[in-house]
């Protein structure tokens, strides 16, 4: 019972200075990190938006896109860009779940026509050298300026208009389903994105 | 004089991925590039150092019937202090070493020298110990990171080295490409000291 005791408080000890030691270090980085988020967040943005003169990480709708299997809510974020408060394009992010090694996660930006201004990789977890490419503008150029109307979302061995990157299908053909579905969703919801929040 | 031993030990006599063959999964899983392998190597390095530390400097007070539990809780926090710091100052490092740097935990390079070094030696010759043990599993996983990055995309922490018409064998950067590189790298180096 004693030696118990004594092993209990040794490990209550230690546990309890980790927690300390880890709570003053989350304290240091929370900022740091909500920064390096916000900035990788902001690059995005700017990578498939024109250019414009607002900070479209505020200037956000929040549309309900669908609900996952536990009966979740799934909400899709609308950035929009404005120059001179004239919207220029709208952002935002897809998931194609149908990558080669988990989730891709694609920023897309669109302009006031429904076609694509360009698009940007966020997060994927695909084979360096095949998969990875999806990366290189050589693939991501594909997208610029094709809308639902003027091109075929598949990729060319599927009989589309979308190049797949030699070696690697899977990636490029979950993408192009990805900004698809994100392209139909915005084109449904397009009254709502563009003047939800607006004052007249 | 002992405390340059202990350093140089883990360089080479006991490389932990060379000899010891030891923290394989972030060994095989990161080394598609020289960069990557750089850096899983200094962040595993510097939980290393800090665990041995710890261990070494606690291994009077925690009893040997739970020492196993309280090493872990030991290297977890500094494996999550790595990670958010990473996050705050390093974010593109830490977007690519991803999972492998909470896997830092598993790797049994760390928990096998404080069992087998900090547990019973002082402070001191703990901290050289685990410098010697971090860099050389750094320089381990360089040395399989640059292989396989030069034969996998033709070039070494991004520089290209073959040119532009290199055409890479992708095989080197997909897991096959890591074991191949390893067995071959053991080979040869059994083969040298050997002689």
């Amino acid at each position: 019972m004693k030696e118990i005791s004594r092993l209990l408080i040794a490990l209550t000890l230690i546990a309890a200075c980790s927690g300390l030691i880890l709570s003053l270090v989350e304290g240091v980085t929370r900022e740091p990190i909500k920064e390096q988020r916000r900035i990788q967040m902001l690059k995005a943005l700017s990578a498939v938006l024109p250019e414009f003169d607002n900070s479209p990480d505020t200037d956000t709708v929040n549309l309900q896109n669908g609900v996952d299997k536990k009966g979740n809510p799934i909400n899709t974020i609308f950035y929009r860009a404005r120059q001179d408060g004239k919207l220029v394009g709208t952002a935002f992010k897809v998931i194609a779940p149908e990558g080669y090694s988990g989730n891709i996660e694609v920023m897309v930006g669109v302009k006031p026509d429904e076609s694509v201004n360009a698009i940007a990789i966020l997060a994927h977890a695909e084979t360096p050298g095949l998969g990875a490419r999806i990366t290189e503008p050589a693939f991501k150029d594909h997208f610029k300026n094709k809308s639902l109307t003027n091109a075929d979302w598949r990729v060319k061995k599927d009989g589309g208009d979308f190049d797949q990157i030699t070696g690697a299908t899977i990636s490029p053909r979950a993408i192009v389903k990805a900004v698809k579905a994100g392209l139909e969703f915005y084109h449904q919801h397009k009254q709502d994105i563009v003047t939800q929040g607006v004052s007249k | 004089m002992s405390l340059m031993k202990d350093f140089t030990t883990g360089i080479w006599k006991e490389n932990a991925v060379f000899k010891l063959l030891l923290g394989m999964c972030p060994t095989l899983a990161v080394t598609t590039s020289a960069e990557n392998a750089l850096g899983m190597g200094l962040a595993t390095t510097f939980v290393l150092v800090c665990s041995n530390v710890a261990v070494a400097s606690l291994r009077k007070m925690i009893p040997s019937k739970v020492r196993i539990p309280a090493f872990i809780i030991l290297i977890a926090s500094f494996v999550t202090v790595v990670q958010l710091s990473m996050e705050a100052w390093v974010y593109d490092l830490y977007q690519a070493l991803g999972i492998f740097i909470p896997l830092i935990v598993v790797n049994c390079l760390i928990l096998g020298r404080a069992e087998a070094f900090a547990s019973k030696n002082p402070v001191g010759r703990s901290i050289f110990d685990g410098l010697g043990m971090g860099l050389g599993f750094t320089l381990g996983l360089f040395i399989l990171g640059s292989v396989r990055e030069l034969f996998g995309s033709g070039a070494i922490l991004g520089f290209s080295v073959f040119g532009a018409g290199y055409q890479p064998m992708l095989l080197m950067i997909l897991p096959p490409g890591a074991f191949i590189t390893l067995g071959l790298l053991l080979a040869g180096m059994n083969k040298l000291e050997a002689k």
